[in-house]
C-alpha cells in the first residue's frame, strides 16, 4: 500500500534478508512451509526455542531508530494514524457483535485483546480507551519502550493496557508452559499490519488458535498479493515517490485473501468477512471499498469447542455498510 | 481484569524490564488529577457544554469538570420581577437544551413569540417574520438568570458525570508541548487561585468576550467596538395583550427592539450612541418612557421623496404579487418600567481567526461576538455546544483521545462555515441601517420591501437564523 510508510514489526520467523532473488526467496519460504507445517502437525513444545534468531536484525534495527516518531501524528506513521478511523471501528462492532456492551462509554469492557506487533501503542490505546484489557508485544524493545511511556501519562490507560518486549511464539510458548486456563486466553487477537512482514504464517496462526479463548475473534489488516499492490504499494510508494522508505516491503510476503483464509481455515478459523480497505494520499484519509486489491481487514473466528462455530455468515458490520468483498 | 493479573502470565525479567518503563512516566503524571474535560467559564454556554457532555452515553465514566469564577446561582423560586438581560432561543437551541434543562426552564419562566416585526425609522418599508399560520412558534425569550440557573440545577442531578466547581478564578494556563515524546507532561495545565493545578486532556474554553483562554494561547482575534452601548429595561405595557411578537425598528442612531415576556411586560433593548445611552439612563421614568414611545411610533425621519419612492415600488411588488406582503401592525404602547431596571453596557463584534488548538476549542462569545441585533449571540453558541458535543461523542466511541486534532479541527470547519456568514450579515445589517443619507435609506427600504414580498426567501433567512 503505498502510503504506509514502515510498516509494522517483525513477528517471528523473518525471512533472513532481502538481496535475494525472488525464485531463491520462494524456494526458501517453501522450505519454510513445509518445515513448519511439520512442526505444527506434531505436537507444540516449548523445546522450539522461539527468540530472537528468526528476527531479521535488519528489520529491527531499522524500526528501532524509529521508535520515537510513533506518536506523531503528521509524521511517518500518519497512515497508520489514520488507519485507526477504520480498524477501531472494525474491531469494536465486531466484537460488539458478540459480547453486548454492558457499560456506557466502554463498549469493550471485560474483554481481553491481545494486539500483536503494536509498535508504538498506536492501536492499542483506542482499544484501552473503549474499556478493553489490552496486551501489546512487539519484538522491537524500543517501540515498546515509547508505547508504555505514552501510555503511562494516562491514568484510563495505566490499568487497562500492558506491553511486552516478546514475539507471538513466545507469547504462547510461555502459556503452554504453564498450561494456562481457558478464561487466561484472549477475546480477540488483532494482528495489523504485521502478516505482510512474516515468512511462516502457518506458526502465526497456530499460536493465534493457541492463545484464543474458543469462540475469540481474530482480526488481521494487511496487503493483497496482485499486480496493483506491486505498482502502487512497492513502484510507486517506495521508488517513485520515496513515501515508504526503499525495501519496506517485500510483494513476496503480502498474501491474498483468498490464501489467507484457506490458511485460517486449515487451522480450524472460521472467517466471517473480509472487507478492501483504501488510501487517499491526499486527504490522508482511509475509507472502507469492494476491492480488495490492496489493502484488506479481515475477521475471522475460532470455533467453540471444535465444533462448527456458532456465528455462520454474518454480515460483516463496518461503518459504511458496504458489502463484504468476498471469499468465493 | 487488572493489567497485574495479565502480567502474571509473562517471565519474570520481561516484566521487571517492562516495568521500569512503565514507572518513569508514572511518576510526572502523580502530579495533580488528570480530567478528560475541563470547561472554563460556567455561563449560558459553558454550563449548557457541561450539561450536554454529562448526559451523552458514549462519554460515561469520563471526568468532566465545569470551573465557575462567580457563585452558584441558584434559583429555589423564580423572582417576581423580570431581569434585565434576556436572550431569544431558537427552536434549535431549545432542542439542544432539552437535555434536562428546557424543562426547568418551562417550568419557571419563558415566552414564546409567534412572530416578529421589522421596520425602518426612514422610511415605509416594514418585514414580518412568522412560522406559517402563527402556530408554532419562532423562538423563545428567556431571561438569561433562568437559563442559568436550569442548567445549574440540571447539573446538580447529574453530578456523578460533572463536577462542577464555583468561586475557582483561574490564574494560569500551560499548554502541552505538539506530539513529540519529550518528558513533559502532555496535558493542558490549570491553575487555580487557590494554588491547585489540574490537568486536563481537554481544554474547553467558554469564558466570554474576553477570554482568557484565548489571550493566552494568542489566538488573533478581529475584533472591533461598534461606538454603540446597548441600554436595557422592563417595560410595563399600557394594557395587557397577547403578546406574542416580537418588536424591532431601525432607527438612524441604532435599532430598538422590543421582546415580549409576558402579557404585561417586555424586555427592552435599545443600542445607540454610548453618550445618547447614558442621556437615557438620566432621564427620569417619565421621560424614559416617553423617549420609547416615540422611538417606535414617530415618523420624523422619513423624507417625501423616501415615502413616495417607498409606496412606488410596494405598489409595484403588490401588483407582481398580489398576494405577498402583511399588514403592518404597531407595536404596544409602554406605561412604565420595572424599578431599577435600567441598565447599559457596551457592543462589539469579534471573532477568533481559530477556535480551536491542540487540545483547547473555543464555544459561544470567546469565539465569536455578534450585535444583539438578530437575537443570535447565544444560539450561536448553543449551536457550537450542540455540534462540538457530537464530534466528542463519536471520537470517543472510536477510542480517540478526547484532545487530538482531528475532530477539533472538524468542530472549527463547521461552526465557521455557519458561524461567519450570520456575523457578517449582522454587521453587515447594522452597518446598513446605521445612516440617514439617502440613498442607502433607498437601497435598504427597497431591498426590505421586496424580501418581504418574498416568502420564500423569508422561510430561508428564517430556517438559517434557526439552524
Amino acid at each position: 500500500m503505498y502510503c504506509r510508510k514502515v510498516g509494522r514489526p517483525l513477528l517471528g520467523l523473518c525471512g533472513p534478508g532481502r538481496s535475494y532473488s525472488r525464485a531463491a526467496v520462494c524456494r526458501q519460504r517453501a522450505l519454510w512451509l513445509r518445515r513448519s507445517q511439520h512442526q505444527a502437525l506434531s505436537r507444540h513444545n516449548s523445546t522450539r526455542s522461539p527468540s530472537q534468531s528468526t528476527v531479521d536484525p535488519d528489520e529491527v534495527k531499522r524500526f528501532q531508530s524509529l521508535a520515537s516518531k510513533w506518536w506523531d501524528e503528521q509524521g511517518e506513521f500518519a497512515a497508520l494514524h489514520a488507519m485507526n478511523d477504520l480498524r477501531v471501528p472494525f474491531i469494536r462492532d465486531n466484537l460488539l457483535n458478540v459480547h453486548r456492551a454492558h457499560h456506557p462509554g466502554k463498549p469493550l469492557a471485560g474483554l481481553r485483546i491481545l494486539d500483536v506487533g503494536c509498535g508504538g501503542g498506536l492501536l492499542t490505546e483506542p482499544l484501552g480507551r473503549l474499556g478493553a484489557n489490552v496486551l501489546g508485544i512487539d519484538p522491537v524493545e524500543n517501540s515498546i519502550g515509547t508505547a508504555q511511556l505514552h501510555a503511562s501519562y494516562d491514568p484510563d490507560l495505566r490499568d487497562r493496557v500492558a506491553y511486552q518486549a516478546c514475539t507471538l511464539e513466545e507469547l504462547s510458548a510461555d502459556g503452554a508452559e504453564e498450561q494456562e486456563p481457558v478464561a487466561d486466553r484472549f477475546d480477540a487477537v488483532v494482528a495489523s499490519e504485521v502478516v505482510e512482514h512474516l515468512a511462516d504464517l502457518e506458526t502465526f496462526a497456530f499460536c493465534c488458535s493457541h492463545v484464543l479463548k474458543p469462540g475469540g475473534s481474530l482480526f488481521i489488516t494487511t496487503i493483497n498479493k496482485t499486480n496493483l499492490s506491486y505498482a502502487l504499494g512497492i513502484v510507486v510508494a517506495e521508488q517513485l515517490l520515496h513515501i515508504v522508505p526503499s525495501g519496506t516491503h517485500d510483494w513476496e510476503k503480502f498474501i491474498s485473501p483468498v490464501d489467507l483464509e484457506r490458511l485460517l481455515e486449515s487451522h480450524g478459523f472460521s472467517v466471517q468477512c473480509v472487507q478492501g480497505m483504501l488510501y487517499n494520499p491526499v486527504s490522508g484519509g482511509w475509507s472502507w471499498t469492494n476491492s480488495t486489491a490492496i489493502n484488506y481487514a479481515l475477521h475471522a473466528v475460532k470455533p467453540r469447542d471444535s465444533l462448527q462455530p456458532d456465528r455462520a455468515e454474518e454480515s460483516c458490520p463496518h461503518p459504511e455498510d458496504h458489502a463484504a468483498a468476498t471469499h468465493s | 481484569m487488572r493489567a497485574t493479573e495479565l502480567w502474571s502470565w509473562t517471565s519474570h525479567s520481561r516484566f521487571a524490564r517492562s516495568l521500569s518503563h512503565m514507572n518513569r512516566g508514572l511518576v510526572s503524571a502523580e502530579h495533580g488529577d488528570v480530567y478528560d474535560v475541563i470547561i472554563s467559564g460556567g455561563g449560558m454556554v459553558g454550563s449548557a457544554m457541561a450539561c450536554s457532555l454529562g448526559m451523552e452515553p458514549n462519554l460515561a465514566g469520563k471526568k468532566i469538570l465545569l470551573l465557575e469564577a462567580g457563585n452558584k446561582k441558584v434559583m429555589d423560586r423564580v423572582p417576581e420581577a423580570y431581569s434585565t438581560r434576556v436572550s431569544s432561543i431558537s427552536p434549535s437551541s431549545a432542542t439542544l437544551l432539552s437535555i434536562g434543562a428546557w424543562e426547568h426552564i418551562t417550568e419557571m419562566r419563558c415566552k414564546p413569540y409567534k412572530r416578529m416585526q421589522v421596520w425602518d425609522a426612514c422610511s415605509d418599508a416594514l418585514i414580518t417574520f412568522d412560522k406559517e399560520n402563527l402556530q408554532e412558534e419562532m423562538a423563545y425569550i428567556v431571561e438569561n438568570d433562568i437559563v442559568v440557573a436550569s442548567l445549574t440545577k440540571q447539573l446538580d442531578s447529574m453530578s456523578d458525570n460533572v463536577q462542577v466547581e464555583y468561586r475557582s478564578k483561574v490564574v494560569k494556563y500551560r499548554w502541552p508541548r505538539p506530539h513529540h515524546m519529550a518528558e513533559s507532561i502532555p496535558w493542558v495545565q490549570v491553575t487555580l487561585a487557590n494554588g491547585k493545578t489540574l490537568q486536563t486532556k481537554l481544554l474547553i474554553g467558554a469564558d466570554g468576550p474576553n477570554s482568557m483562554v484565548r489571550r493566552e494561547l494568542g489566538i488573533p482575534t478581529v475584533k472591533w467596538n461598534y461606538d454603540q452601548s446597548a441600554v436595557v429595561a422592563v417595560l410595563h405595557l399600557s394594557e395587557p395583550t397577547e403578546n406574542n411578537v416580537a418588536w424591532q425598528r431601525f432607527l438612524p442612531t441604532g435599532p430598538i427592539a422590543m421582546l415580549p415576556l409576558s402579557d404585561t411586560e417586555s424586555s427592552l433593548v435599545w443600542s445607540t450612541s454610548h453618550q445618547h445611552a447614558e442621556e437615557l439612563l438620566e432621564l427620569d421614568e417619565e421621560s424614559f418612557v416617553d423617549a420609547i414611545n416615540s422611538a417606535f411610533w414617530n415618523n420624523e425621519n422619513q423624507s417625501e421623496l423616501i415615502e413616495t419612492a417607498g409606496s412606488l415600488f410596494r405598489g409595484t411588488l403588490s401588483t407582481m404579487m398580489p398576494s405577498a406582503g402583511s399588514p403592518r401592525q404597531l407595536p404596544p404602547s409602554v406605561a412604565g418600567i420595572g424599578p431599577k431596571t435600567r441598565v447599559m453596557f457596551p457592543l462589539g463584534m469579534g471573532h477568533a481567526s481559530e477556535y480551536i488548538r491542540h487540545r483547547v476549542a473555543l464555544i459561544g462569545d470567546a469565539a465569536h461576538r455578534v450585535h444583539p441585533l438578530a437575537g443570535q449571540g447565544a444560539n450561536l453558541g448553543f449551536g457550537d455546544v450542540a455540534c462540538l458535543t457530537q464530534l466528542l461523542s463519536q471520537a470517543a466511541f472510536n477510542g480517540k483521545d478526547l484532545g487530538a486534532m482531528q475532530h477539533l479541527l472538524e468542530y472549527e470547519t463547521e461552526r465557521q462555515r455557519h458561524n461567519l456568514p450570520m456575523m457578517v450579515a449582522i454587521d453587515l445589517m447594522k452597518r446598513l441601517y446605521s445612516t440617514n443619507s439617502v440613498p442607502v435609506v433607498l437601497l435598504r427600504t427597497l431591498g426590505l420591501q421586496a424580501t418581504n414580498m418574498l416568502p420564500a426567501l423569508k422561510e430561508q433567512i428564517i430556517a438559517f437564523a434557526s439552524k
